[in-house]
């Protein structure tokens, strides 16, 4: 499905990775206190090279990231409202749209919110109790054709997409915590 | 550099956190992790601080003390290496009438299966007794553990419930 003129279409169409047409490079990850993950990022022309390759790299970063299912321009010291996500396989996901690129995105519709508890390859040893909303409606432009799109979502994709449009708006999950306790340090498993 | 662990307790006031703090920050004292919390109208801080010698922070937070009701204590310590984690992390919540011993039997109950407790706090209000605890379990014991801690939580006539913490990365 496509988008008219009436407004985005909704879901990714035939879109994938492979639209970009360009080889994506992998890219070193940024950690807080670095500034770009406190900076609102810029609006982007989702048309442009620069984004096209941006778009790529970010899909390459996060395919090579263990555990990894989402990336924001900004944790690759990029302040462009760009980000990958891809929930594949992931037990807590329900509606999964596989691998894509959003740029310019925001979240139209927010319902159902429930805390969970996350982390972020930007901030490696601390996790946190952060509502999300399990139902949401996410506006954007595909990056290469530019095409509007309205992504209907929920579960984890919902909170998978609401982290990295926060990243976007210089806003870490340490911003959203639930309170004073509500911060752990991350365990990491051998 | 002196690692300390610092402890401060007090009768709960506007300014607690920010006068001790103050009086840190002057001795060059670097404030890592901590906890400050109000318990049944105290004030509670657990800090561990990097810099100065010990003597040296005790009497500038004796000088604190001496102006209202805070007990101070200061002590160097070792910095520990990191603890490898024994396993998969669960909440286990305990409530119902107070009595003695619960958190003593709880707890108990989750050493005896491998657990370790990494972060817990309990709350007393009026009759009702809360208990929340992290607690990093073995991997594959969460299942059997339940029972029991249900068996004990039966036996002291509270309520458990133990669920898993795991965070998701984003």
């Amino acid at each position: 499905m496509t988008g008219g003129a009436s407004g985005p279409g909704v879901g990714l169409g035939d879109w994938t990775p492979d639209s970009l047409a360009v080889p994506g490079v992998v890219r070193a990850v940024v950690s807080a206190p670095d500034p770009v993950l406190s900076r609102a990022a810029d609006e982007v022309d989702p048309t442009a090279a620069e984004t096209v390759q941006l778009a790529a790299d970010l899909v390459a970063t996060m395919k090579v990231s263990p555990g990894c299912v989402g990336l924001a321009a900004p944790q690759v010291g990029v302040g462009a409202r760009v980000f990958a996500v891809d929930v594949t396989g992931h037990p807590k996901a329900v509606t999964v749209h596989g691998t894509f690129v959003l740029c310019n995105a925001r979240v139209v519709e927010a319902t159902r919110w429930k805390p969970g508890r996350e982390g972020c390859m930007s901030v490696p040893e601390l996790t946190g109790d952060v509502k999300r909303a399990s139902r949401l409606v996410v506006e954007g432009d595909l990056p290469g054709s530019g095409e509007p799109v309205r992504l209907v979502t929920d579960g984890f994709e919902a909170r998978a997409l609401q982290h990295e449009i926060d990243h976007c708006a210089g806003l870490l999950f340490l911003d959203r915590v639930a309170g004073a306790h509500a911060v752990y340090q991350r365990k990491v498993y051998l | 550099m002196n690692e300390l662990a610092i402890t401060v307790i007090g009768r709960d006031r506007p300014g607690i956190v920010a006068d001790v703090a103050e009086v840190l920050a002057r001795l060059g004292a670097n404030l890592t992790d901590s906890t400050m919390t109000r318990l049944r109208g105290h004030f509670a801080m657990t800090l561990i601080c990097t810099g100065p010698a010990a003597a040296e922070v005790e009497a500038a937070l004796a000088s604190l003390a001496a102006e209202g009701q805070l007990v101070a204590t200061v002590r160097a310590v070792t910095p520990d290496g990191e603890v490898p984690p024994v396993g998969e992390p669960y909440v286990m919540a305990v409530h119902g009438s107070d009595r003695m011993g619960i958190v003593a039997a709880m707890t108990r109950v989750l050493v005896d299966a491998g657990g370790n407790v990494t972060d817990l706090s309990t709350r007393l209000t009026g009759a009702l007794y809360v208990v929340l605890a992290e607690v990093e379990l073995p991997a594959g014991v969460a299942a059997t553990l339940i029972d029991r801690l249900h068996q004990t939580a039966a036996e002291l006539g509270v309520e458990v419930t133990l669920r898993p913490a795991d965070p998701d990365l984003l």
